[in-house]
């Protein structure tokens, strides 16, 4: 009798998560194919059409470059951390890393505008042209301010578990350091580092919060920005269904990039023990 | 065969050591730069000069307390309600029914997947439409109800599904490290209700992994702006939007204090998951 009854513990929860995460799936859904009460694909085609598509575009660009480069330049700060020999600055790093890529959102986008917006201190001392952090580079720069410390985050445990001993017995059988990295190291990283550059896509491809307080939307088209404008402005009627339109094409491409992630972090545990 | 003579070995860790600084300072240079430019605006203006004002102003300005409080309320509400609903849950999973298990991972790493606006968005129409279907109905009222501006609940209720990750990740991580099934046995079979096996045996041995979940909790309501802002909210972050056309100082200076309020955060739940490793 206690056995037919212990799964009621976890009823509550099922619930609450049916209402508040299930139900808005399928009225996003539903609403992505339907205008006004009538099934239709047109607020799928407007949603990869002109503008809207623009945005898809832009943000998966930003969002690519930032993944790249993030991945790129965490990686070398993890490999110099890892390698130091200074215990200190290795948990100074590591602490800045874990503090930094949790700070995201509202605060990070003014961080950046009184660095290097129109008044900020460093465009004010060295004279830049106004609006250059309105730019596509200036949002990756942006971007790049928590992608690199997760990057890091990501990589140290990975190059930690690079053994001595690979390199020892590589080096033994006359490989030279570039043979190393390229036959031994980097096979073995490559799915954390590809872990990684999905990861950081996926956070600045969801990034909203970061881009609309900065006000960039203007000249960096994003379909986050997109879907927030099509939602608060009543300028068009049937435009909401075009955001659920949008917002469905943005969990299409996140949940595509997951489909990638996912069996990649569960190989990456293989060699790194 | 280079490695071998002691002579070579040398330069190369000299070599290393410059790679090592040039990456160091460049990083410093990019992650120092904008908090001290953040620092030196707050602080200085080209027409009054040197002055703290901006922090000093904070706690009269307009709205400040008033989204502060708000937004400590929703944080407590989600940690709440989060705990109240995932312990329960991973407690009678483990317990009675482990086939279950799979489908629990999958439903508490499913938010991580989607992202927080489309999530917002799916809100929004399901509210948009239950107003309308439930309208000749009782549940009509449970619907405004959770939209009340003063606290709106269903804030709190995302927050819960937006949290569960990582409340999900950390209490698995306490649950672990214990032997859930004999502590529960024993204490059942020597007459302990369920209600003190909760409170007596099962929350006292996860008090850490508890307190990181509600930390991380804290953290990510009180940054969090999407979802408030979309739904028409004006918690803390919201609030800090809003001013920075007017005081862009203040919103500046609130940055501050928000990167300085993370790091603390992290501390407490690092440090407490140290303690716990040394027991």
């Amino acid at each position: 009798m206690r056995k037919s009854k212990g799964w009621l513990g976890a009823l509550p929860l099922f619930v609450v998560y049916a209402l508040v995460f299930g139900v808005p799936a399928i009225a996003l859904l539903a609403g992505a194919f339907t205008s006004r009460g009538e099934p239709t694909l047109d607020n799928m085609r407007l949603s990869l059409q002109g503008g809207n598509l623009t945005a898809i575009a832009g943000s998966v660009q930003v969002s690519a470059v930032v993944a790249v480069v993030g991945a790129v330049l965490g990686t070398f700060l993890a490999y110099a951390v890892v390698t130091s020999r200074s215990g200190a600055l290795r948990s100074a790093v590591l602490t800045a890393s874990g503090v930094l890529a949790n700070f995201g959102g509202v605060p990070l986008a003014f961080f950046w505008v009184a660095t290097l917006g129109n008044s900020g201190i460093v465009s004010g001392l060295f004279g830049l042209p106004s609006g250059v952090l309105f730019t596509f580079w200036g949002l990756v720069i942006v971007y790049l301010y928590f992608s690199v410390p997760m990057m890091v985050l990501v990589m140290a445990p990975a190059l930690d578990g690079l053994k001595p001993q690979w390199r020892e017995a590589a080096a033994n059988n006359g490989a030279t350091s570039w043979h190393y990295w390229r036959y031994v190291a980097l096979p073995v990283l490559t799915p954390a580092l590809l872990g990684g550059v999905v990861l950081l896509f996926g956070m600045a491809f969801s990034a909203y919060a970061t881009a609309a307080a900065m006000g960039a939307g203007t000249v960096v088209p994003l379909v986050t920005l997109k879907i927030a404008n099509a939602l608060t402005s009543d300028v068009l009627i049937g435009q909401e269904n075009v955001a659920l339109a949008l917002s469905l094409d943005m969990i299409v491409v996140a949940g595509l990039v997951m489909a990638v992630y996912l069996p990649l972090q569960k190989r990456s545990t293989r060699w790194l023990q | 065969m280079a490695a071998v003579t002691g002579l070579e070995k040398v330069r190369s860790t000299q070599q290393g050591g410059r790679w090592r600084w040039s990456v160091f300072v460049l990083a410093a240079l990019y992650f120092l730069v904008p908090l001290g430019a953040s620092l030196w605006y707050t602080v200085y203006n080209a027409g009054t000069g040197f002055s703290l004002a901006p922090y000093a102003e904070l706690l009269t300005a307009e709205g400040f307390a008033q989204s502060l409080l708000l937004s400590l309320s929703l944080a407590v509400a989600t940690i709440v309600l989060v705990l109240l609903l995932t312990l329960p849950a991973m407690l009678a999973v483990r317990l009675a029914a482990p086939r279950l298990r799979p489908v629990m991972e999958v439903l508490c790493t499913l938010p991580l997947v989607v992202p927080p606006i489309t999530f917002v968005v799916g809100i929004g129409k399901s509210l948009a439409v239950g107003g309308e279907v439930l309208a000749p109905t009782p549940f009509w009222a449970t619907l405004i109800a959770i939209q009340n501006p003063g606290f709106p609940m269903v804030l709190v209720l995302a927050y819960v599904v937006l949290v569960l990750p990582f409340v999900y990740r950390s209490l698995d991580a306490g649950l672990r490290t214990m032997d859930v099934r004999t502590l529960v046995e024993a204490a059942r079979n020597l007459g302990a209700s369920w209600p003190y096996v909760m409170f007596r045996v099962i929350i006292p041995n996860l008090r850490s992994a508890i307190a990181s979940a509600s930390f991380l909790t804290l953290a990510l309501v009180l940054g969090e702006f999407t979802v408030a802002r979309l739904l028409g909210y004006q918690p803390f972050a919201v609030w800090i939007v809003t001013i920075s056309g007017s005081r862009g100082q203040m919103s500046v200076a609130v940055s501050i204090l928000s990167l300085l309020l993370i790091w603390l955060l992290l501390l407490v739940v690092s440090s407490v998951f140290g303690k716990e490793k040394k027991q």
